[in-house]
């Protein structure tokens, strides 16, 4: 027989292995030697922390009295596992995404970081998982008394008492030493993880060594196991199907739910390619796990005398055959799953008390001062951790006492897992629907919180401990339809199911109606958007393309950056491009395109992509950050848009004046080759008239040479004149300072002054014209119009080079404008030399005509632009060809 | 700038092959459900022994477990999580 000194030396020796386990694991982790730590086999066997005391001890127990109902609460998580493509990778993906550190940060921070959510979501969850720490608690002092028993010692409540406590204060120091060594953003615990990890594998084979002993042992094998079944008194299927069903789903929806099981699941985990691994490895864990707990309950029923507790045939079973050894493993079995699950549950509690009760409150006494000390917040974050981490193993023990231990105790587990559950419909919801919201979500929580408070957690103390008999029978205040076991009135039901049925379905109706009727701020539009697209954001997949309440996301962001006003129109013009009204287009990757192009334009490519990053894949910042980079952002801008305007307002200037000097500089240019040309032109006459004035003024000559050289000096001064003239009238019509006669006439009158000022139609110059078409009125300044018909005849006299030069006077109307052209029948212009003949100073030939100073054309081109008109060479008319276009408003009327 | 992106209709081979795998890995847990469903339709066992024995439930339940255990191992291999499709659509 095992004396209890030893046991308490193993006991105490396992301790000490798995403190050095942690401790050797968070040594390998800071070295960063530890790789191993990250495997996904680690990573499943921390999952097993579901498997606590309650089932390792309990289930067998469950099994002996109810059957195989006890396989339900094994078979909910292996569904949820196998299935972990649906929520599962969701959560953790979320977890990692956002850096979630528990179930109530998911719930807040999808919430728009709600702290009143967060504050629901722990209290609800340190009230449903106290009485389990408190099974916990007993599970491990009754295995204790088991072998104190056998000892021939039996424990008195003293005792057991004080074992509850020794384990509870041990349980506080591991606790406190691994679980709040470092505070990392993530909250990952290589120490706690790796020793639960142990204690899995020890949990696990101490069972399967107890079930192998049991099968092959004592039964004699397969076979004669199922005989013994068969012959046993729980032989037939006797299942309420209402239990079987609602277990499976209450078990499912805990594993995801329960605080311990989300810190390992999600909090934990470090890869999020181990839930590929675990998705079957786990569910292989739970199969073994219970693959022998009907034979050891039958065994059990079987050897053992009649009124033994079944809740102990783990430990009783082998005990009775003598194997000290094989039950000692079991005790180890059995303490590793307490203590496991107590660890990770106070971890995950410790967490959440602090981060969402204690830190809030304590910085909210500091007002002011506190936030600007972080160093500050992170010891006190440490402190109330371990307060907390002490406080709820307290509170566990304090329940176990109150309670008393016993079978009230045992039936707490459920009611746990019910109350754990409560968090269900949010946390779906919340990652599902991005319809939901934190009104919504707090409604759901406290009615469910409520319900199941009424109608499970306090009938569980029993009649008559919170809730009275006559309140059980026949409802407060005699209100029927309020009876806990009985709501609305409905009879029959299994007390368990009917708490579970109606606390989830009114849980989840005040948070589905709670959302509907109920606005969410944008901080709450945001996360929703984060967490429910959390996989669309990264893979880009179809979705994206017809979610139209991504755009609003886009917009709230947009609208921080690049100001409302501008930010709604540039939706609405997408919307409208897309062919949909309002301000929402559909996201499609050319719109997203568009938009960040758009950003970019006010923050810079680089910012606008990490801006655009979080929404369209997933990962980066937080949306905290991202709102702190928009508001940043926008002051950036604010200062750059008038830096802009100053810029551009410089920068028109200097476009002014760069054009004014250029202009300035061809003016320069063109009066230099204007005094030029008219020193040359001024020049050649007074060359001639010095000349011949100085041969006049010598004498010696004979009169007709005399007269002769006099008659060359009047001419050359004639010619000056003229030319005189000619530069002054050029220069009245350039500077603008002529005044226009208002004449009215007829433009064959003033044809035919032309013709006889400019020499008439003589044999040097046939003048061909056709009177009838002349006939016309015209109403313009008719000297000036005269002057234009003057130069061209004579110019037609000077240059036109046929034998029998003839001018051709044609009028005639060309798309709508009256035009006469002057045609005469010589060899005309080189086209080359068309476009220069109107300017100054221009002559085509260098022969010197008498009286051309090359300024005809010129002044002709001037005084048409003056009076509305135009002169143009007409090439391609068998000779020089001059088109004048008269001004619309000078016709009066074809005569 | 490119046209408006579509989703493609129709994928290349290994592409549509590794979505249904993700179909398949979303039907197990339904499949399990469905099969541990069936208990319920089982006829309840009475004193004189004419119901179904826990002997064959037993055996029914662990088959099916094993089952899906199976089914999950198989498909975790060709589902990866960590594989998703490339973005159809690189911004920038």
């Amino acid at each position: 027989m095992v004396s209890f000194n030893i046991l308490v030396a193993v006991a105490l020796s396992y301790v000490a292995l798995l403190f050095s386990v942690a401790f050797y694991a968070e040594r390998k982790a800071d070295q960063g030697r530890g790789a191993w730590l990250y495997s996904p086999i680690v990573y499943t066997l921390s999952l097993s922390i579901y498997c606590t005391a309650w089932t390792f001890y309990g289930a067998v127990g469950y099994a002996a009295r109810s059957g195989l109902e006890f396989v339900t609460i094994y078979l909910g998580p292996t569904i949820v596992l196998v299935g972990w493509w649906w929520v599962l990778r969701r959560l953790v993906r979320i977890g990692r995404a956002q850096r979630i550190t528990s179930i109530a940060d998911l719930i807040s921070s999808r919430f728009g970081k709600s702290k009143s959510l967060g504050v629901i979501v722990t209290i609800l969850a340190v009230v449903a998982a106290t009485p389990y720490i408190a099974l916990q608690l007993q599970s491990v002092t009754l295995s204790f008394a088991v072998f104190a028993e056998a000892g021939g010692q039996p424990w008195g409540a003293d005792k057991l008492n004080g074992g509850a406590i020794a384990v509870a204060i041990g349980l506080a120091i591991f606790t406190v030493f691994f679980g709040t060594r470092n505070l990392d953003a993530n909250e990952r615990h290589h120490g706690i993880v790796m020793a639960i990890a142990v204690e899995a594998v020890v949990k696990l084979f101490a069972l399967l060594a107890v079930g192998a002993f049991v099968v092959w042992g004592i039964a004699g094998g397969p076979s004669q196991i199922l005989a013994q079944i068969d012959a046993s008194p729980i032989s037939q299927w006797e299942q309420d199907g209402a239990r079987w069903v609602g277990l499976i789903f209450v078990s499912g929806a805990a594993f995801i739910c329960l605080p311990r099981m989300f810190q390992v699941l999600v909090v934990e985990n470090v890869d999020e390619r181990h839930l590929n691994i675990a998705g079957w490895a786990f569910p292989t864990y739970l199969m073994l796990m219970s693959l022998f707990v009907v034979p050891i309950a039958v065994v059990g029923l079987a050897i053992l005398p009649e009124g033994a507790n079944p809740d102990l045939f783990v430990l009783t079973v082998p005990l009775s055959q003598g194997r000290d050894g094989l039950a000692m493993f079991s005790f180890l079995g059995g303490f590793s799953s307490a203590t496991s699950m107590v660890i990770v549950s106070t971890i995950a509690l410790a967490t959440m008390v602090s981060n969402h009760i204690v830190v809030p409150i304590w910085l909210r006494v500091q007002a002011g001062a506190g936030a600007k000390m972080s160093g500050d917040v992170r010891s006190v974050i440490l402190l109330a951790r371990r307060l907390s981490i002490g406080g709820i193993l307290a509170l566990g023990y304090l329940y176990f006492r109150v309670s008393g231990g016993g079978t009230a105790l045992a039936a707490i587990g459920l009611v746990s897992f019910s109350g754990a559950v409560q968090v269900l419909p949010v946390l779906i919801g919340g990652v599902f629907w991005r319809g939901a919201t934190r009104i919504g979500a707090a409604m759901g929580l406290i009615t469910g919180f409520l319900v199941w408070g009424w109608t499970l957690f306090l009938p569980s103390f029993g009649a008559g401990a919170f809730i009275s008999e006559t309140v059980m029978a026949q409802g407060p205040f005699s209100i029927y339809w309020l009876r806990p076991t009985a709501l609305f009135g409905i009879d029959g039901m299994d007390a368990l199911v009917h708490g579970i049925v109606w606390s989830m379905l009114l849980n989840a109706l005040m948070f589905f109606l709670g959302s509907v009727f109920s606005f969410p701020t944008p901080m709450e539009r945001l996360q929703g958007a984060q967490f429910v697209n959390v996989f669309d954001y990264s893979t880009g997949s179809a979705s994206r393309h017809t979610d139209a309440a991504d755009a609003e996301d886009l917009l709230i962001m947009s609208q921080r950056i690049m100001g409302g006003t501008e930010a709604q129109a540039f939706f609405q013009a997408e919307a409208m491009s897309q062919g949909k009204s309002g301000y929402l287009p559909d996201v499609t990757s050319h719109f997203i395109e568009r938009l960040e192009r758009e950003l970019a334009g006010s923050v810079g490519a680089a910012t606008a992509h990490a801006m655009m990053g979080p929404l369209t894949d997933g990962h980066g910042m937080s949306v905290e950050d991202l709102i702190a980079v928009a508001d940043e952002a926008a002051q950036i801008l604010e200062y750059s848009n008038q830096l802009e305007a100053k810029s551009a307002e410089q920068e028109h200037t200097a476009r002014a004046l760069r054009t004014a000097n250029e202009k300035l500089t061809v003016l320069s240019v063109q009066k230099d080759a204007f005094l030029s040309q008219i020193s040359h032109e001024l020049r050649t006459p007074m060359t001639s008239i010095r000349s011949f004035s100085e041969i006049l003024r010598d004498g010696e000559m004979t009169p007709a040479e005399q007269e002769r050289y006099a008659g060359i000096i009047h001419d050359e001064t004639l010619r000056l004149t003229r030319l005189l003239d000619d530069l002054l009238d050029l220069s009245v019509l350039a500077n603008g300072q002529v005044t226009l006669q208002d004449q009215s006439g007829d433009l064959k009158g003033l044809i035919d002054r032309a013709v006889s000022v400019a020499g008439g139609d003589t044999e040097g110059l046939r003048i061909l014209r056709n009177p009838s078409s002349e006939a016309l009125g015209v109403r313009t300044d008719l000297d000036r119009l005269g002057q234009v018909f003057i130069n061209l005849i004579t110019n037609a006299r000077k240059y036109c080079d046929a034998d029998a030069p003839q001018l051709r006077i044609k009028v005639g109307r060309v798309s709508g404008h009256y035009c006469i052209d002057f045609i005469d029948n010589g060899s005309g212009i080189l086209a080359e030399n068309q476009a220069l003949i109107f300017e100054k100073f221009a002559r085509v030939s260098d022969e010197q005509k008498a009286g051309s100073a090359g300024l005809g054309l010129a002044i002709c081109r001037e005084i048409m632009q003056r009076l509305g008109g135009q002169i143009s060479y007409l090439p391609g008319q068998g000779g020089a060809a001059f088109r004048v276009v008269l001004p619309p408003a000078a016709i009066l009327a074809i005569r | 700038m490119s046209p408006p992106h579509k989703s493609a209709v129709f994928l290349e081979r290994r592409a549509y092959q590794k979505r249904r795998m993700r179909d398949l890995a979303r039907g197990v847990p339904v499949f399990g459900a469905v099969l541990w469903s069936i208990p319920l339709l089982w006829q309840q066992g009475d004193a004189g022994g004419q119901g179904t024995q826990n002997s064959a439930a037993v055996v029914y339940i662990f088959v099916v477990w094993i089952i899906l255990i199976v089914l999950a191992a198989l498909i975790s291999r060709a589902v990866r999580s960590d594989r998703e499709q490339p973005p159809d659509v690189k911004n920038g």
